[in-house]
């Protein structure tokens, strides 16, 4: 189809097509009420916390540092609940 | 070329012309024959598609669902309980606003089990923003597949459709049709062009999240669509006949509603049965029209009401029950007719379901008994049963 035929066309119905990247601009951080908090004494650096993460927000910074990125950590608790040390503990954050 | 056909055959062969690039369904009687020809067709090398074979029809829906957003016509039927499977991906399909053709075979809902014909299931979707068509008999079916993709991949509808036949009733029986050939359904229909494709090149996400300040106003989006599309509906009619010759109404099909005083409005098979009731009704004075309801989403409003105004009754068949209320199209019908001038009353007579044969006594029966003032009954009930109970 030609460019001139299309532009005749209809605009596609309301918020059907979006671009990808969502995630990145919907900021989750604000959700939570909980923020990891990293023993390093503890961490092994076995990356569990890394790989279950849902929001893809924890980071392997380097060996045995990590960070979750207050931007989009909703607080979920999961690297809590994955790791196998007690290397990190929720807690209440206050802003 | 005319030729004796069984009615899924019909319409496989009829499907095939409007040369879809995926096919997929989930075999459930009384659909499978359709299917069943479709995916011979197929293997054969007659029509050149992608048939996926799936696990269930939840699956064929979204095979579906993923072949139209990828700019692919496509293509699946079902029934009943696999309709219900569907039913999850068939409101994201409407939401997505992809249009795609859906043979709904009409039967009854479980339980008890029962393969056999009502109107139960498509009627169960009649909010999910498709389009739905009823079909009198398997020439009207396999015209109405033509005409449903032109309607459904309209620039001003981008809303899929629903095609329903009554289970058994045409699907299983032989009549004469008049099957188009390749050269003239492809004048007329042609080759799907999307208005936006999953393209990986140019990726974007579809039906994604839309919050509290978005949702109504995507909602009302598909709701004025879906209305504009009865102008379409009407549109792809007229373009119809003028290529094959072909009318058997747009929206609703008027028989003999002239000069009637009682208008009997139905959807489906059982329309060919009323008219030929009133035609024997006729000869002993009974001044007996029927109205066909064609295309019952979008809702007919405005047709309904010029059509109906003038009559001293109306009543409306009921193949299927809203378990609780009562009637499903009459309660639309009386909702339409409401605070119009000259509004008849409108009686709602539930019947034929489960395969229940709609005899021309239960007829007489529905006749009488909305004559004598009854608004909400049962048609041909087996008294003798419950009274057992």
């Amino acid at each position: 189809m030609t460019a001139s035929a299309k532009e005749k066309r209809r605009k596609p119905p309301l918020g059907i097509v979006t671009r990808p990247g969502s995630s990145l601009r919907n900021k989750t951080g604000p959700w939570g009420i909980l923020r990891p908090v990293f023993d390093w004494e503890k961490c092994t650096g076995c990356n569990a916390c890394e790989s279950i993460c849902p929001e893809g927000c924890v980071r392997h910074l380097e060996k045995k540092q990590y960070e979750a990125d207050s931007e989009y950590c909703k607080g979920c608790g999961m690297c809590a609940a994955a790791c196998r040390f007690d290397a990190i503990t929720m807690e209440e954050e206050h802003r | 070329m005319r030729k004796m056909i069984e009615g899924s055959r019909a319409v496989a062969e009829a499907v095939g012309l409007c040369r879809p690039g995926v096919i997929s369904a989930y075999p459930i009687t009384p659909q499978t024959h359709i299917v069943e020809e479709l995916s011979q067709l197929v293997a054969d090398g007659d029509i050149e598609a992608e048939y996926v074979r799936v696990e269930s029809e939840h699956s064929a829906a979204s095979v579906c669902l993923g072949a139209v957003a990828g700019g692919v016509r496509a293509y699946s039927a079902t029934t009943s309980q696999g309709l219900m499977l569907m039913a999850e991906v068939l409101y994201n399909i409407a939401g997505m606003r992809l249009p795609l053709v859906i043979t709904g075979v009409n039967r009854a809902m479980s339980a008890p089990l029962s393969i056999w014909n009502d109107q139960q299931d498509t009627l169960a979707l009649r909010d999910s923003g498709w389009l739905q068509l009823y079909a009198e008999n398997s020439q009207e079916v396999l015209d109405m597949h033509i005409q449903a993709y032109k309607i459904s991949e309209d620039d001003r509808v981008l809303l899929p459709a629903l095609v329903c036949m009554d289970g058994f009733i045409l699907t299983h029986t032989y009549e004469t049709v008049d099957m188009p050939t390749q050269e003239e359904v492809d004048a007329f229909l042609p080759p799907y062009n999307p208005l936006y494709e999953l393209d990986p090149k140019d990726p974007y996400t579809l039906g994604a999240f839309a919050g509290p300040e978005m949702y109504q106003e995507m909602r009302y989006e598909i709701q004025r669509d879906a209305l504009a599309a009865k102008a379409v509906v009407k549109e792809v009619a007229k373009d119809f006949q003028a290529a094959f010759g072909r009318w058997m109404g747009d929206v609703v099909e008027p028989y003999q509603c002239d000069d009637a005083e009682t208008i009997y409005v139905a959807m489906g098979s059982v329309v060919g049965t009323l008219k030929d009731w009133a035609d024997i009704r006729r000869e002993r004075g009974g001044k007996i029209g029927v109205l066909k309801l064609r295309c019952y989403r979008p809702f007919p409003q405005d047709e309904l009401r010029e059509a109906l105004s003038g009559a001293k009754r109306v009543v409306v068949l009921e193949k299927a029950v809203s378990v609780g209320a009562y009637g499903i199209l009459s309660a639309e019908i009386r909702a339409a007719l409401y605070g119009q001038p000259n509004t008849p009353p409108v009686h709602a007579a539930v019947t034929g379901l489960g395969g229940r044969d709609v005899t021309f006594e239960i007829l007489d029966e529905m006749q009488e008994r909305a004559q004598a003032g009854e608004m909400d009954f049962f048609a041909g009930l087996r008294e003798e049963l419950l009274e057992a109970s």
